[in-house]
């Protein structure tokens, strides 16, 4: 397989993976906000805590870990563009 | 440790330094008795002489440096300049008012607005950036052939941003007219000044530039308030960290002020009084009739009587004010019920998620939340205006980055906001709930006569209960200063964050609707051979035009921020996801395909916007189409529909068609390039 089809494959891989997990915190997650809610850390219910604060910097973890294996991911088939 | 900053940043950093002093002198100059109003003059015409200034320096006549900011702007920088692009007025000061009037339901803005970006920065960030042309119609142009698609995308990216813009305007005129006290309309016209020097001298380049000194005052002026707010209340000046003890404290006053005798009989004087207006609207005409001859009897008397003559002005005044026929009645007397049943509900307690009587009730609740959640996300992604801003990194990785730091800027507000709303609802439920109406603070008075605060002692106590109080959710963020006795400097501050966002916002909306104007329409489809020279002239004159109409239909006060920038979402959302991300994803979407999902999209996305929101448009002079929403879903997420019915069209019809060879070619330049790039 050329290398470019290669490289699509495993960012394409890398990109729904991440995507699913997006949307277990974004979706699945908040569904069950008022059950959470029961649950108390740092006096907020955990429920109002994850969607003001948590899944925010989820967000930001993942796109930290996308640029972190697409960049390695560049470099291995030489498609750094600077 | 200085030398090692680029000269970008330590002209920012020297930037941010003048500010802070700027601000200190003000506060110094307060203490000595500078007049209020002075003060938010001085915030209005240094800001705005900042931006001009760096739009000035930055103007140039290039195309590429207009349209994309000569593809120059460092991963940081562009971040930061989405930031201020991304964060509108509604964002500034629309965010913090809702999360405070409906609590949890409010955090459905927090997700949606900030989880959009892990679709941007996965599905379409690099891409765009790879392929590296100036518009989004200049990409489905290009990845689906042909001019039709281009005309529908400048449409769709036309509808959405103009309804973005009036909102930003609108949220312009908001505040010059409670700072500086010019008439809103004129404060609408003053803000577009500040505008258009920028945007029309410099295009994206100073657009950009200019957006980057926004976003540092916009973020200064949103903590700062919350931050005292924060040091007061709980000794730690962190407010995202120490909320949580408030948020509980919150919960407390509210078990304790929810069930007073004076609070419920207040809810059941609402109740009696929305009775009363479904009853009248039941027996129009005859109730309005009656109204009117009662009226006329009352004045009859008093006129008969030795009464006063000021008395009988004022229900001459009334009688003047009667509807004037039964329709007119039915709207007014509707307006009002649907005002008093609000009021008459029980309150919400500010942690609770997916409130409700009923299990039901809950249910609606959480379809509706995770339906808002997803128009939001969905709607950030397909933005013309923050898209075309991953164009302007000099290259595809940047890019990527440049979709962290904008999140992580953007967090800042983001995080900050709920804690604003817990301490604002801290300050009400302390200090104005339960206390003589007399004795109130002047801000009140002060916006309740621009119509933001209403007060109205239905049991006639002479104290304000907390149902007898209605804040429109625009005010908290720009009273928060005042609710909480700050020296007026932080008012003047935050009025100039509020600009700034409004303004940048309103920058990048007009820029992206005039080059999709006179690049996609003019320049791409009628005249290709026109020069780059008049490519611009036909620019600028677009943009004269464009922000004239929006602040035309702004200073008609159309509706609330917040329902405005989500019909613009859900606009967005519907017209552009599917088409972009099939697009880069699927080898065999066509052109009919795109065509077809972006026409479906957006029309039912707006056709059931209309049909749940508005009963009647009397400009075209039909009537009765309101229908019930689908699944109880409100018109704010219509793009549920239009997404889905996008993805579902182009997939159908896609399949049906033949493909475009080219697409293939196309697809590997954009998801694989050896080498660098032009």
């Amino acid at each position: 397989m050329p290398a470019a089809d290669i490289h699509w494959q495993k960012s394409r891989r890398l990109t729904f993976i991440l995507l699913l997990f997006w949307g277990l915190v974004t979706f699945g997650l908040t569904w069950f906000s008022r059950s959470i809610n029961e649950v108390i850390i740092l006096g907020f219910p955990l429920g109002f805590y994850m969607a003001a604060q948590g899944a925010l910097v989820i967000y930001l973890l993942i796109i930290w870990w996308y640029n972190r294996q697409m960049k390695k991911l560049d470099i291995e088939y030489g498609v750094e563009d600077d | 440790m200085f030398a090692s900053l680029s000269r970008l940043q330590r002209y920012y950093l020297y930037y941010t330094g003048t500010f802070l002093a700027f601000i200190g002198a003000l506060a110094v100059l307060e203490q000595h008795g500078m007049p209020p109003r002075w003060i938010g003059y001085a915030f209005l015409f240094f800001t705005i002489s900042m931006y001009a200034l760096i739009g000035i320096v930055c103007r140039t006549s290039d195309v590429s440096e207009y349209y994309v900011a000569g593809r120059r702007v460092p991963a940081f920088f562009n971040g930061m300049a989405t930031g201020a692009d991304w964060m509108s007025a509604a964002s500034f000061i629309g965010l913090a008012g809702t999360l405070y009037l409906s609590g949890f339901q409010g955090l459905a803005y927090v997700i949606g607005w900030t989880g959009g970006f892990v679709l941007v920065a996965l599905l379409l960030a690099p891409y765009l950036r790879r392929f590296g042309q100036y518009t989004i119609p200049d990409f489905l142009g290009a990845r689906y052939g042909g001019n039709a698609i281009r005309l529908v995308a400048v449409g769709a990216v036309i509808l959405a941003s103009f309804v973005y813009v009036v909102a930003q305007i609108y949220g312009v005129g908001v505040i010059t007219s409670r700072f500086v006290s010019l008439q809103f309309e004129i404060g609408v016209f003053v803000g577009l000044a500040g505008i258009l020097v920028c945007s029309f001298l410099g295009g994206m380049r100073a657009v950009t530039w200019t957006q980057v000194a926004q976003y540092l005052i916009l973020i200064v002026a949103y903590i700062t308030p919350v931050a005292i707010l924060s040091y007061n209340q709980t000794g730690n000046p962190v407010p995202q960290l120490v909320y949580g003890r408030v948020l509980q404290q919150v919960s407390l006053l509210e078990d304790d002020l929810f069930q007073r005798p004076a609070e419920l009989e207040v809810r059941q004087l609402f109740h009696e009084r929305a009775d009363l207006y479904a009853q009248k609207i039941m027996q129009l005409p005859q109730s309005l009739n009656f109204e009117r001859e009662n009226l006329a009897k009352q004045i009859n008397q008093l006129k008969a009587s030795d009464a006063q003559m000021k008395d009988i002005v004022a229900l001459e005044r009334q009688y003047r004010d009667l509807p004037r026929d039964p329709e007119q009645a039915r709207a007014r007397w509707e307006e009002a019920m649907f005002l008093a049943v609000e009021r008459s509900k029980p309150p919400i307690h500010h942690a609770e998620a997916f409130p409700g009587e009923t299990v039901e009730e809950q249910d609606i609740m959480r379809i509706n939340f995770l339906a808002l959640i997803f128009c939001l996300t969905i709607g950030t992604a397909a933005l013309p205006h923050v898209l075309t801003r991953y164009y302007t990194t000099p290259t595809v990785r940047q890019a990527r980055e440049s979709v962290f730091w904008s999140l992580l800027f953007i967090l800042l507000l983001y995080i900050t906001a709920p804690a604003y709303a817990v301490f604002a609802k801290f300050e009400v439920l302390t200090h104005l709930a339960e206390i003589p109406i007399a004795k109130l603070p002047g801000w009140v008075a002060a916006w309740a006569k621009l119509g933001l605060v209403s007060i109205e002692d239905i049991n006639a106590d002479g104290i304000l209960q907390l149902a007898e109080l209605s804040l429109n959710p625009d005010v908290i963020v720009l009273a928060t200063p005042e609710i909480a006795g700050m020296p007026y400097v932080v008012s003047g501050l935050v009025a100039a964050g509020g600009l700034a966002a409004a303004l940048s916002t309103a920058d990048g909306l007009l820029l992206t609707i005039t080059t999709s104007l006179s690049h996609d329409v003019y320049y791409r489809i009628f005249r290709p051979e026109a020069s780059t020279h008049f490519r611009l002239v036909i620019s600028k004159s677009m943009l004269l035009v464009v922000a004239i109409l929006a602040a035309t239909v702004a200073a008609q006060k159309p509706g609330t921020i917040l329902s405005m920038v989500s019909w613009a979402f859900s606009i967005a959302g519907s017209a552009f996801f599917p088409a972009l991300v099939l697009g880069i994803f699927w080898e065999k979407a066509t052109r009919a395909g795109a065509l077809a999902g972006m026409v479906v999209g957006v029309l039912l996305s707006i056709y059931y916007i209309i049909r749940v929101e508005f009963d009647s448009i009397p400009l075209l002079g039909i009537s009765g189409f309101n229908m019930e929403p689908w699944f109880h879903i409100q018109s704010t997420s219509s793009g549920l529909f239009g997404v889905v019915a996008g993805f579902c069209t182009i997939i159908v019809v896609s399949l049906m068609t033949k493909p475009d060879p080219r697409a293939a070619s196309f697809l590997k330049t954009i998801r694989y390039r050896n080498g660098t790039e032009s």
